[in-house]
């Protein structure tokens, strides 16, 4: 009787773990076959493991005292160093709260403008119209921030561009604005909303057109006009969207843009403009701090994680719904 | 479904056509301002605040811009660039994306996981910066294409299209004898031009709108994009001190400016029709998908 139960155990474990010669001949067998896949495939894994996975295997120097000549590997260890030195640096609180505030300028600013131009997009029935304004407010998605920089170079240029002349003699004043730290942050939020806005719609479009169209008919003949419309059917239609791109714009909150804050930074501006991405850069490339300016950045990383899982928490907690 | 319109829904539909197109409208003044400046004299551009059309005619700032070897010499490396970045984007993403697209081959899932883990976490701008030092590509234009050379999201579009493509394609290939390679090549790519074009498309137009690489890996000036370019012409002056502008820096006229800024910008609207086109549905599916 037990004889045949040791037989199938035995069987049983062959089957489940197969004897290792055999499973790396499968493997040669696998690899023979598909030898071309494998060579199609290389070069990209290479740079996977070069262009990507080498500079987080390079990050280690947060922790080191990076000698350019000793290398990522030779360089000494130094624990936290680092990162005590940021935070106790002065430039520390300066650099957290001209990101925080930017990045909630923009949060509270641009993301509602988003939903705002959707939904009266969505209003529009004449599709003529509202396929030429979705064309126009996409273009200035698509063009560089060096663009971008440039045009509010000549727009608000020192006494002869047309918006200097304009914003002064709305606010009776004569400043210019391209170097007052007082109009840095609006100037950011300007063009933030000009390139982006457009594009950010499309998402919030999508998700608009999903609503049933029933509830509509439902609400007209129980006598809700349209704003009412908007507020008890749309809005709650596409709530989970919103929260969706919520969550991934809180995640995103710290990462300023470097190509648009540093080309809007000048000397007379950098105490309200500076922010982490551009202090790395300035820090890190111009001063060569490289392992204080890889703490500062990991830090930075570190803390967009929280904000994200963090965000995401708290919308399950309070709402159903979450992204992950 | 057709909705009774009431006397204030009529009024608003009104404002709300009326406030969109104005919406379209100031979008779009910036360009038509500094294309119109760039035609324009010196003496016009300060004279007027704002205009839409030039009084007097003058071809002189494009005149002047191509005859100066820093600009000629900026805009022939930033398409050279652009066309051989695109290339070589291109062919590592689909040459990847193939293999990947075979369910029974081994390796594949942890590939892919390592790949979307890619997609969250980086490096970082100074870890990246020493790795392309260490590599000497410093002052390399290659510095400007190989970092970024395949993104994540595009490699997985092009992945999940093969994998949707009819497996009998391939199979009947392979009965005539095709190599894997040749399947590749005769069969999948022609099929999937339209799907090539567009992440080609915005291939290009990250390369040719990149700033962040050649600030970071270019110092010679004589290697400068057009991007880098357009900045050092439009800024004031240095003002931050960072090196990055030439000291034997003179501020050119504004007519220049608005001639360089025309020149950067033509590509992208050339070509945006084609951008817009594709867009919309490569980032819904990143939306669903991503």
């Amino acid at each position: 009787m037990t004889a045949p139960v040791v037989e199938a155990k035995a069987s049983e474990r062959a089957a489940t773990t197969p004897p290792a010669p055999a499973r790396r001949r499968g493997f040669a067998v696998h690899f023979a076959h598909y030898k071309w896949l494998y060579l199609l495939l290389l070069p990209g894994v290479l740079y996977f493991a070069i262009f990507r996975y080498g500079p987080m295997y390079g990050v280690s120097i947060a922790f080191k005292d990076y000698v350019p000549f000793l290398g990522v590997n030779g360089s000494p260890w130094v624990g936290v160093t680092n990162f005590t030195d940021f935070f106790a640096n002065p430039d520390f609180p300066r650099l957290l709260g001209n990101t925080l505030i930017l990045a909630f300028l923009n949060l509270g600013i641009a993301f509602p403008l988003t939903i705002i131009l959707a939904l009266l997009l969505n209003e529009v029935r004449l599709s003529v119209l509202k396929r030429t304004v979705q064309t126009l407010v996409y273009i200035p998605h698509f063009l560089s921030w060096t663009i971008v920089a440039s045009l509010s170079f000549l727009l608000f240029a020192l006494d002869i561009g047309p918006l200097f002349q304009f914003v002064n003699s709305l606010f009776g004043t004569n400043v210019d604005i391209l170097s007052d730290p007082n109009w840095f942050r609006p100037l950011i939020v300007l063009q933030e909303i000009w390139k982006n806005t457009g594009l950010g719609t499309i998402i919030f479009l999508a998700a608009l057109a999903t609503v049933d169209q029933d509830q509509y008919e439902a609400a007209i003949i129980d006598g809700a006009g349209r704003f009412r419309r908007v507020w008890h059917i749309t809005l709650p239609g596409i709530r989970s969207t919103i929260i969706v791109m919520l969550i991934l714009a809180i995640g995103q909150m710290l990462n300023t843009g470097f190509e648009q804050i540093y080309l809007m930074t000048n000397a007379l501006n950098r105490s309200v403009a500076d922010v982490f991405d551009t202090y790395v850069y300035f820090v890190g490339i111009t001063q060569g701090a490289y392992s204080y300016s890889t703490a500062v950045g990991l830090f930075k990383s570190l803390v967009g994680i929280v904000l994200i899982f963090g965000t995401n928490w708290l919308s399950k907690r309070f709402n159903q719904s979450g992204l992950f | 479904m057709k909705i009774h319109n009431t006397r204030g829904g009529r009024v608003f539909d009104a404002a709300n056509y009326v406030f969109l197109s104005l919406i379209g409208i100031i979008t779009l003044l910036p360009f038509i301002y500094v294309i119109a400046g760039s035609f324009a004299n010196e003496a016009e551009i300060t004279r007027r605040a704002f205009f839409v059309w030039p009084e007097q005619f003058t071809l002189g700032a494009y005149e002047y811009i191509f005859s100066t070897p820093a600009f000629t010499r900026a805009l022939i490396t930033t398409v050279l660039v652009t066309l051989v970045g695109t290339l070589v984007q291109l062919v590592l993403t689909v040459t990847m994306a193939y293999p990947l697209a075979k369910k029974n081959l081994r390796g594949r899932k942890l590939i892919m996981s390592l790949v979307v883990f890619a997609m969250v976490f980086s490096g970082g701008m100074i870890p990246t910066f020493l790795l392309v030092k260490d590599l000497g590509l410093l002052n390399s234009y290659w510095a400007l294409i190989l970092p970024a050379a395949i993104n994540p999201f595009s490699l997985i579009i092009i992945k999940n299209f093969f994998q949707e493509l009819p497996a009998e394609l391939e199979e009947s290939a392979k009965m005539d004898g095709a190599t894997e390679i040749g399947i590749l090549w005769r069969i999948l790519l022609p099929l999937s031009k339209p799907v090539l074009a567009t992440f080609a498309l915005f291939y290009a137009v990250g390369i040719w709108n990149d700033f962040m690489s050649p600030l970071l890996y270019l110092s010679d000036n004589n290697m400068w994009t057009l991007q880098m370019y357009l900045r050092q012409v439009t800024a004031a002056s240095d003002l931050l001190g960072t090196g990055n502008v030439d000291p034997t820096y003179i501020p050119p006229e504004q007519g220049i400016k608005f001639a360089v800024i025309v020149v950067a910008t033509l590509p992208i609207l050339i070509f945006y029709p084609f951008l817009q086109k594709h867009f919309a549905k490569g980032m819904l599916i990143g939306s669903v998908k991503g």
